[in-house]
């Protein structure tokens, strides 16, 4: 599971350097994300831009890491794309995340 | 709209299993040129069946069997007939796929039990039988209809 961590101006950053996050890597994908998160700044942002697909378990595994941040700590997603913005619509996660269309966007957003 | 032949692709199970029969699959329907729309609930409808079968038919990798997918293009959208030979469905009857509340603390948040749902949401005529011993799933995909 690849992901790219920067930190910028109280954002932790991490973008997926994957096409999938599906049951195949979906429990490594909760493992990374806690390595990545574990500390830091309060807000990360997931940039999503490059993944094509998440099934059930990849949405699973997003959620849990969100879970894992705490209620004191935020989590928004970046970027996604046409079929992973459809699974959080239809299972109506759209509405327990900020959701941003770009990577920008949400930087802009959330710097201010 | 291109008319494609019936086909049937057919996996030895695994995790990586399922991602290779979703690309099988969504190669063999290249023809239809679907939408990004159209393929994205194909293969998510599927994604979510075949993960089943590894997860619930098949929950011992090591005697897991082999699943089918076989699909037939009609007016009215792609007919698929997804059989395994692994443990019968609980009930002998599909999940009725509720949506779990997201309208809850974030520690209660469902973190699983989507995947039904999301069959449920976006298959028509989901329809299970077990056949001796074969578990048959039916459903239609209304794509590339014509």
């Amino acid at each position: 599971m690849q992901l790219f961590t920067k930190t910028e101006e109280q954002l932790r950053i991490v973008s997926v350097k994957e096409d999938r996050i599906d049951a195949a890597v979906a429990l490594e994908f909760k493992d990374a994300m806690r390595v990545e998160t574990e500390d830091g700044p309060d807000t990360v942002v997931l940039d999503l831009s490059q993944v094509q697909f998440i099934d059930s378990s990849g949405l699973g595994a997003i959620v849990a890491a969100m879970k894992s941040l705490g209620a004191e700590r935020k989590m928004a997603l970046a970027g996604l794309t046409p079929t992973v913005e459809r699974v959080f619509q239809l299972t109506r996660m759209d509405t327990v995340f900020s959701v941003f269309s770009t990577l920008d966007g949400a930087l802009a957003e959330l710097q201010h | 709209m291109a008319h494609l032949p019936p086909f049937e692709i057919s996996v030895k199970c695994s995790e990586l299993a399922v991602r290779d029969a979703l690309e099988q699959f969504l190669h063999a329907l290249q023809p239809l040129q679907l939408s990004v729309e159209e393929a994205g609930t194909v293969e998510l409808v599927l994604a979510e069946t075949l993960n089943n079968i590894v997860e619930h038919a098949y929950p011992d990798p090591d005697t897991a069997g082999d699943f089918t997918v076989a699909c037939t293009h009609q007016k009215d959208g792609l007919h698929l007939q997804i059989t395994d030979q692994g443990l019968a469905m609980p009930d002998g009857t599909t999940p009725v796929g509720q949506c779990a509340s997201v309208d809850v603390d974030l520690d209660d948040l469902p973190e699983g039990g989507f995947g039904w749902f999301l069959i449920q949401g976006l298959a028509k005529d989901v329809s299970y039988q077990r056949i001796g011993p074969d578990n048959q799933l039916t459903m239609r995909l209304a794509v590339a209809v014509h």
